[in-house]
């Protein structure tokens, strides 16, 4: 295409009016040597006048028509005057295209001013503040319509809280098992390393189990579930937010929160504990394969040992664990979807949120079940 | 008509999705320099035909031929060069939101050429000038009208002042004011560089504004069922389906039923 590139000739006496011939293509990917030509034409020819020649001109763009402008634009600066001679019907309706007087128009935002560091954390903390002033409130709010809920269960929608258990849960569940059963194994691994030494094989199993059923189950599964569902519930209410289907519903007259966090909330209550037994059971399991293959204990044995160190107080209380971080981490991944106003970009970001308030708060809420359950017994 | 170039060649294009067969064995030519339109009712293969045409999907049969390219087994370097040289306006304008007008203005220059800042600087505000929204380059896309968009969706579009534009559903969503706007931005871009226009619309005052041609396609037809000069066609086709189209009329066993 570039068979004929642009070319510029000059006829004229410096200070004098100035003929330029141009020929070949005035396009786009001369832009650059076209701009620096009018500089140069007016440093060095201080022209009185000047003549454009299209006459040779093959090809003309819209990049071509910003060059005459700028020329013009240019000698006007100058107040010298600028004929364009020979031009064909097609220039000079490209040119006509352009307003010249909107193409000076100053930016209406000019560029974006930062704020400085002081500033910056001002917004931060600031932010930081609304954050957990929001979550709290939409907690509550979530708690008391979970309240209003359970007592008139014919307003929840139980097919959204069926398909979200199965996602949730069943989809949930090889994940869970899988990590749960390798960290069995490991734990189980590595403190035989050290009770080997001791003979005390027999503490393998109790270990395990104490650990996970107390601990490990709970947060382990909270954990999965807050990258799997979590994320996935912000990031559909975030889209929804974007679509503006959630304006939609609230002009339907549904209550948002009660639509669509509801059921998610409601399916997550129901289906982390379970989560969270699978995953002892899996964690036990991984143990038992190290016992049975590596410490010589017989399965019978390691069952025995298992149940003897399992207590209903503890069972009881990591299932309940199991629930408020169910709670906590749908109702964060709906809060922080329903943040989102209207890109795309949000959406993102209320993602990478919701995973992460989720994981520091079960940290958070871990720890006061620790304390508060310590002075219980 | 045998001595203007064709543009764009379709030839015996199928569509189906499944077991759908969406468009069957569609033939048509685009001319240099026209405003071509592509029309029809509700689910009848306006925008998936527009969709092959650019390329975005892969036909099931049949080929697209742009610019004496056949895309459909064109190598990845011959789709660049051809993509360069056509432009397209989403129907939701799909500009990126991470980026203020200018940055998407300047992405297509940028991405194609090797301009210096200033000359890309230069050409973007030329661009909004061509579409009459100079001064807004610093907006973000979230912060402009429809119309805005539109024409911020355009002034991309042109970026690199490509030989075809095309265009799905370019007033849906718009008042009538803005409508006939961004019609008369269409003709005169097309009157002023000569681009080729393939566009998409059921807006029938549109239609009898900017088009040269028009096509229409039927969901029962699965193909096109009329072509022509979208006046004479209103006036003179033998075609019942197609004079209810264009003269608003619903078809008589619906009336019948009301």
């Amino acid at each position: 295409m570039a068979s004929e590139r642009l070319s510029f000739s000059l006829y004229g006496n410096p200070g004098e009016k100035i003929t330029l011939y141009l020929s070949g293509r005035l396009s786009v990917e001369d832009l650059d040597r076209m701009l620096s030509f009018i500089e140069e034409l007016f440093r060095e020819k201080r022209p009185a006048e000047i003549i454009v020649d299209l006459k040779d001109v093959t090809y003309m763009d819209s990049a071509g028509a910003l060059f005459l402008l700028e020329l013009e634009h240019r000698a006007a600066q100058e107040s010298v005057n600028v004929n364009l001679l020979n031009m064909s019907f097609k220039e000079k309706g490209i040119l006509d295209l352009i307003d010249r007087k909107s193409l000076r128009e100053e930016p209406k935002l000019m560029g974006k001013r930062g704020p400085n560091l002081v500033e910056q954390i001002g917004y931060s903390a600031m932010d930081f503040l609304k954050d957990i002033k929001n979550v709290i409130s939409f907690t509550g709010i979530i708690i008391i319509k979970i309240f209003s809920s359970i007592f008139h269960l014919h307003t929840i929608r139980w097919v959204d809280v069926i398909t979200c258990m199965k996602k949730t849960g069943v989809d949930g569940l090889p994940i869970v098992g899988l990590i749960s059963f390798l960290l069995g194994l490991i734990m189980a691994f590595m403190s035989s390393l050290q009770l080997k030494q001791f003979g005390a094989n027999m503490f393998v199993p109790s270990l395990v189990s104490i650990a996970m059923i107390k601990e490990l189950g709970p947060i382990m599964t909270a954990i999965i579930v807050a990258g799997r569902s979590g994320s996935a519930f912000a990031a559909e209410i975030g889209t929804m937010k974007v679509n503006e289907e959630v304006d939609a519903l609230i002009i339907m007259g549904f209550d948002p929160v009660k639509f669509l966090a509801i059921p998610k909330v409601f399916a997550a209550m129901i289906v982390v504990p379970f989560l969270t037994i699978f995953s002892d059971l899996f964690a036990i399991f991984g143990g038992l394969v190290v016992g049975v293959l590596g410490l010589d204990l017989t399965v019978h044995t390691y069952i025995q040992q298992t149940m003897k160190s399992m207590k209903i107080f503890d069972i009881v209380t990591s299932l309940i664990k199991a629930v408020v971080f169910a709670v906590l981490i749908a109702g964060i991944g709906c809060q922080r979807g329903f943040e989102v106003k209207n890109s795309a970009e949000e959406v993102g970001r209320a993602t990478t949120s919701a995973v992460v308030s989720s994981l520091f708060i079960i940290i958070v809420v871990d720890s006061m079940f620790a304390i508060v359950l310590s002075y219980l017994k | 008509m045998k001595e203007r170039e064709a543009v764009i060649i379709v030839e015996g294009l199928t569509v189906r999705f499944g077991d759908d067969i969406i468009l069957d064995n569609v033939n048509l030519e685009v001319y240099r320099g026209e405003i071509f339109v592509i029309l029809g009712g509700s689910g009848c293969g306006k925008s998936t035909l527009l969709k092959h045409i650019i390329g975005l999907y892969e036909p099931e049969k049949g080929r697209i031929i742009i610019n004496g390219v056949d895309m459909t087994n064109a190598d990845d370097n011959m789709l660049r060069n051809v993509r360069k040289d056509m432009g397209m306006l989403f129907q939701s304008s799909a500009l990126l939101g991470s980026m203020t007008v200018y940055e998407n203005i300047a992405l297509p220059l940028k991405e194609y050429t090797d301009l210096s800042d200033r000359s890309i600087r230069l050409m973007v505000r030329m661009k909004l000038a061509m579409v009459g929204l100079s001064g807004f380059e610093n907006y973000f896309p979230s912060e402009l009208s429809g119309g805005m968009k539109k024409r911020a969706g355009i002034a991309r579009a042109m970026a690199l002042d490509p030989t075809i534009l095309f265009f799905d559903e370019p007033s849906a969503g718009l008042d009538p004011i803005t409508a006939a706007e961004l019609d008369l931005l269409i003709k005169n871009i097309n009157n002023g560089i000569g681009t080729t226009m393939v566009i998409v619309t059921h807006e029938l005052e549109s239609i009898f504004n900017i088009a040269h041609r028009v096509i229409m396609l039927d969901r029962g037809e699965k193909g096109i069922i009329a072509e022509g000069d979208p006046m004479k066609l209103r006036r003179e086709s033998s075609d019942l389906r197609v004079r209810n189209f264009f003269n608003r009329h619903i078809a008589e066993h619906l009336l019948e039923g009301a």
